[in-house]
């Protein structure tokens, strides 16, 4: 077999920008007022009395409150938002969990579920065998209880939904391009779930059959994943490449249209430029048919 | 004069610009995808790559993390084919450790270092051809990254090189000026307030000749800071365009 075909440079596409685009774009430096009567939100500061913008995005305003929201940026999270991690360190009654935020989250022994159902009883030999719960590496997914004062986030784990992830393939995105939903799980039509997480980790795993309560989260299923479902998997992940490097915002919706309008294509051509961008293109036109 | 003549009788470069005439700049923000932020910067011939991490969390020894703000750390390095001739390590040795921390100090004055207690940000930086003003394109390079990264900063950082020949501030000097044996002071600034980042001279001066030289230099980074903002607001607009709903 021949190697990988060469490719040649090709010309970037100037995006035609419209002059009609009402945002309000700031960049680092620029007064956005110099009224003294607003508050001071995320991405400004005060330079001699004016509200300064700190990052180069858009401006937000909220009654009084004015913030720059970049356009691209680590994790920012809220209580309540799906995220997918990985651990990062077994420390005394906690683990740290990597969740591409600024700091590494936590994620406490007491707020997860041991093996032996919820009311169980948490013990010194549960400390001591905590890596055999989870241990370096290890893939987790878990919503935001609290956040604390400097930033850093902290997990749970306490609901069947969330726990160590198995076998499958991660996605990194940013952060901003995943749609903020009522639910973040989603049984694909095509064969695959998908987990968007809100910190840009998307994970794509085989849809799974019954799940046994007594595990609570952290049996992994080690079976062989047949092969259609690898497949429907690879595509997918194609499709999410696709959709990130063109901008789309993920959810179910987008994803689905993606897979679909992809079909024509070979998985591995999915990551050549231009049927990325001829599979995306169409995947717009059908959102916006959908949106009417 | 012995060696090359700087400035020709009619006021001409070598390369034939006006003394206070800056070289071409293209720069483009984004190239990578993996970094959370990067930018790629071309002065002339001088070329650089710039990647920022972070902030995130302190990686090795846990003692570096400060308590109220964020670490930055710099690394700079040439490619083994920036230069004429063939260098044998692209990084770690004095002149590249001191031009790291010079970034260093450059970028703790600009970014917003005290939003981000515990944490740590990182810069890479590459030359990959190297042909005068490395210190400049490295800073204006790293500028746009922590910009795509959307680290909060005071302002843009712009730098520019100065000399002295003949009596006349030249801005911008590509290698052959540099290695002339003059005068050459290197500029970091924030445009919009006017503050001085950093300056560094090689080789003596005379004071009546320091205002002129620093004023130069000084125009020099405001018109690079319009290059700069330029760059930005175009990639702004044309990522904000693809988001729309």
């Amino acid at each position: 077999m021949a190697a990988g075909l060469m490719r040649l440079p090709v010309f970037r596409k100037q995006e035609t920008v419209s002059e009609s685009n009402e945002k309000h774009l700031v960049v680092p430096g620029d007064v956005i007022t110099s009224d003294t009567g607003f508050m001071r939100g995320h991405g400004t500061y005060m330079d001699e009395e004016k509200l300064t913008a700190s990052v180069a995005g858009e401006v937000e305003r909220v009654n009084k409150l004015i913030c720059v929201r970049p356009l691209k940026t680590r994790f920012y999270g809220e209580v309540g938002d799906v995220v997918v991690g990985r651990i990062t360190e077994v420390q005394q009654k906690r683990w740290k969990v990597e969740t591409n935020s600024r700091l590494d989250s936590v994620l406490l022994l007491s707020s997860v579920n041991l093996p032996g159902g919820e009311l169980r009883r948490r013990c010194a030999e549960d400390e001591l065998a905590m890596r055999d719960y989870l241990q370096e590496g290890d893939l987790i997914n878990a919503e935001v209880q609290s956040v604390f004062s400097d930033g850093a986030l902290s997990l749970h784990t306490r609901s069947l939904k969330y726990g160590k992830l198995g076998q499958g393939v991660l996605v990194q995105v940013s952060p901003s391009l995943v749609k903020r939903q009522k639910t973040h799980f989603h049984n694909l039509p095509c064969g695959a779930s998908i987990i968007l997480g809100n910190n840009g980790y998307i994970w794509l795993y085989p849809t799974p059959g019954q799940q046994d309560e007594e595990a609570g989260g952290f049996h992994t299923s080690m079976e062989p994943v047949s092969l259609p479902d690898r497949e429907v998997i690879s595509r997918l992940r194609n499709c999410i490449l696709a959709l990130a490097t063109h901008k789309v915002m993920l959810y179910d919706t987008s994803v689905l249209y993606c897979y679909e309008s992809s079909r024509p294509h070979e998985i591995k051509d999915l990551l050549k430029p231009e049927v990325m961008e001829e599979v995306v293109m169409i995947t717009r036109q059908r959102l916006v048919e959908q949106a009417g | 004069m012995a060696g090359l003549e700087l400035l020709s009788d009619q006021g001409y470069r070598l390369d034939g610009r006006k003394p206070s005439e800056l070289r071409k700049v293209q720069a483009r923000m984004g190239v990578f995808t993996q970094a959370d932020g990067s930018a790629y910067i071309e002065q002339g011939n001088t070329k650089a790559l710039a990647v920022v991490y972070g902030p995130h969390e302190v990686r090795g020894s846990r003692s570096k993390a400060l308590h109220d703000r964020a670490v930055i750390n710099c690394q700079y390095s040439m490619a083994t084919f920036s230069t004429a001739e063939r260098k044998r390590r692209p990084h770690g040795d004095r002149k590249s450790s001191e031009m790291s921390l010079h970034l260093k100090q450059t970028f703790e004055a600009a970014v917003l270092t005290s939003l981000y207690p515990r944490s740590q940000i990182d810069i890479f930086v590459k030359i990959l051809q190297s042909d005068g003003g490395n210190y400049s394109a490295c800073v204006n390079a790293a500028t746009l990254a922590v910009i795509d990264a959307g680290i909060p900063m005071r302002d843009y950082v712009c730098a520019c090189s100065a000399g002295f020949v003949e009596n006349t501030a030249v801005v911008d000097l590509c290698h052959a000026e540099e290695s002339g044996g003059g005068t050459v002071m290197s500029l970091a600034l924030l445009p919009r307030g006017g503050q001085v980042a950093l300056v560094q001279m090689d080789a003596r001066l005379h004071q009546d000749h320091l205002d002129a030289l620093m004023e130069a230099a000084m125009t020099a980074c405001r018109s690079l800071g319009q290059v700069l903002d330029g760059v930005v607001r175009q990639h702004l607009q044309e990522v904000s365009v693809l988001t729309a709903e």
